[in-house]
């Protein structure tokens, strides 16, 4: 069996209640789902012995500037078994602040550490229970997250303190 | 390196330094303390911090600090178009630029569906590999140079110096290449160029070895190195380790053998691993890659195919220039093409190669304008970096540099 049968076959399988769309763009497999079931698809997939997903190659986000549903959540994650790369993505449903949130799969994958506070520094989502969430690469005190859409490419003036002297 | 007070440090950072006690740090009577390293430090490789919780002379817990040379690639990606951010990725790595040229220029062409005609690939293959033997001659110099061994590095620099000499009659420039060109290269090879490369190949393994003899029979850099910062084979990969760190744990993992791109499945070469995980494992690992590098170039430049190094499609690259001056349609394609963009189809991809630091990588998100709605660089380094404090806690101090050199970080990829 192809291995992209393989994975969606499964999924389905083993979660007959989440809705799974699957899209297939140059060959690349790209899953979506509700942003609930994150943690447990992530675990199924990593330790599933017919898949082992053991990779976590990159998580990242995507601002479509849009009134609803602003953000959407990208996980790339690699097999070493089929020497496949798939894509998660799920989409963060709503429109205020407080939506603009995801649980963490540093449970699952500890390369996620990073990559989730990368993510926060840059767009602001939050990954509820993660360990350590700080900025990545904006100083502590900034107030902005440089990555969204409405932050302009010149930056904002003052919007970084000099160091005291 | 400096000693910290607790006013100096975040409480951000301080509390992930401090997580599992609840000493204070200006109590001078307590034998722990805090220790500033970087980002201006010869050993960090660029503009890495690291705090250090010592007890004496061992580092209790570690906090890396990144961001220092954070220029926002990002966020000036999603407001040029495709051609216009090649110069930029030279400074990303800016010791391999050639392979994040590659790597751009690949992702691009699977995003629009196209392919460069074989020899532009061939090409591509053989400046891939020279700029990971250039970046791996760096790597062990200074390696060896953080551990004390200075003649190693004048050695290596002299080598990659003759890399960088191919580059500059390649593309007229040693270190910001920009030489790739979506669906192609910028010119063809010069046979000044390929001969100075064959003759780069001949006499790089005997000068290697002499390189390596400084090396492996010197006691000392043996021993600051064997049995420091072991990382085990599952750890390394759940934290997401790619490239000659990795591989120096065990796992077999290279993206050239993996999902080949390319024409690197028609190459003959070995996948180097070792099984030690520590960092002696981590620069045999380069320095026997150099050597595969190098067997990769020689049947490259043997298979070189003849033909264009640059796609004729005006609609989607740039025509040529002569055709250009001489044509109505080119001129309007190429006009279209400078001023809005190559306009690939809506849609998403993620195309990686195996850079010199491990997995380089490119996402983009198109919605079918001349610039990528997202762009997100996988850059190895940074994720390689993850692993720093697993592997320099309950080392001593001046294990931490040899840790870090044996990590190869470039801050200018890690910090995009």
């Amino acid at each position: 069996m192809d291995i992209k049968d393989l994975v969606v076959s499964k999924l389905k399988e083993k979660f007959p209640e989440i809705n799974f769309e699957t899209s297939e763009f140059r060959d690349e497999l790209t899953v979506s789902f509700d942003k609930q079931n994150i943690v447990d698809v992530c675990r199924f997939l990593k330790e599933d012995p017919e898949l082992e997903f053991r990779l976590c190659e990159d998580v990242t986000a995507i601002d479509w500037a849009a009134r609803k549903n602003r953000f959407t959540v990208v996980y790339h994650i690699f097999t070493l078994k089929h020497n496949f790369r798939l894509r998660l993505k799920v989409p963060l449903i709503g429109s205020e602040e407080s939506d603009w949130s995801v649980d963490t799969v540093t449970t699952v994958w500890k390369s996620a550490n990073w990559a989730e506070r990368e993510v926060y520094d840059m767009y602001g989502i939050k990954f509820a229970g993660h360990p350590d969430l700080r900025r990545m690469y904006m100083p502590e005190d900034f107030e902005y997250y440089p990555l969204r859409k409405d932050f302009p490419l010149m930056g904002i003036p003052g919007s970084l303190s000099l160091p005291k002297k | 390196m400096e000693k910290l007070t607790k006013e100096q440090i975040h409480p951000k950072i301080l509390e992930t330094l401090l997580a599992d006690t609840n000493i204070t740090v200006d109590d001078a009577l307590e034998n722990e303390m805090v220790l500033n390293m970087g980002p201006q430090h010869p050993a960090t490789h660029g503009v890495l911090r690291v705090l250090l919780r010592l007890d004496g002379e061992t580092v209790i817990s570690s906090v890396p600090e990144l961001g220092y040379l954070h220029r926002g690639y990002e966020k000036m990606a999603e407001n040029m178009s495709y051609y216009e951010f090649i110069p930029h990725t030279d400074r990303l790595d800016y010791l391999s630029p050639m392979a994040n040229n590659v790597a751009w220029v690949l992702a691009v062409e699977k995003l629009a569906g196209i392919e460069a005609p074989p020899r532009a690939q061939y090409i591509r293959m053989i400046i891939a590999e020279l700029a990971r033997i250039a970046s791996h001659l760096v790597a062990i110099g200074a390696l060896a140079m953080d551990v004390g061994a200075l003649t190693v590095f004048l050695w290596t620099l002299r080598e990659r110096e003759k890399i960088l000499d191919v580059w500059d009659i390649l593309c007229g420039a040693r270190f910001t290449n920009s030489y790739t060109r979506i669906g192609g290269v910028a010119n063809d090879a010069q046979p000044e160029a390929l001969a100075k490369i064959r003759w780069f190949i001949d006499q790089f393994e005997e000068n290697m070895d002499e390189c390596e003899r400084l090396l492996n029979s010197n006691r000392i850099f043996v021993e600051r190195l064997d049995g420091i910062g072991v990382i085990s084979k599952d750890d390394a990969i759940d934290l997401g380790m790619t490239g000659p760190s990795l591989r120096g744990s065990g796992v077999e993992f290279d993206l050239r053998r993996n999902t080949p791109y390319l024409f690197y499945k028609d190459m003959d070469f070995r996948v180097v691993t070792y099984n030690e995980g520590d960092a002696l494992a981590r620069y045999f690992v380069r320095a026997d890659e150099t050597r595969e590098s190098v067997k990769i170039i020689r049947q490259a430049l043997d298979k070189l195919p003849g033909g264009d190094v640059l796609l004729n499609q005006p609609k989607k690259v740039l025509p040529k220039k002569t055709e250009i001056y001489s044509r109505m349609e080119e001129l309007i394609h190429d006009f279209m093409i400078v001023n809005f963009g190559i306009n690939p189809p809506e849609g998403e991809i993620y195309s990686a190669i195996e850079g010199s630091k491990g997995e380089l990588g490119f996402y983009f998100v198109s919605k079918g304008d001349g610039k990528p709605w997202k762009c997100k660089i996988r850059s190895p380094s940074f994720v390689n970096l993850q692993s720093l404090s697993k592997l320099i806690n309950g080392h001593m101090v001046s294990d931490v540099v040899a840790i870090i050199g044996s990590i190869d970080p470039i801050m200018g990829e890690a910090d995009k």
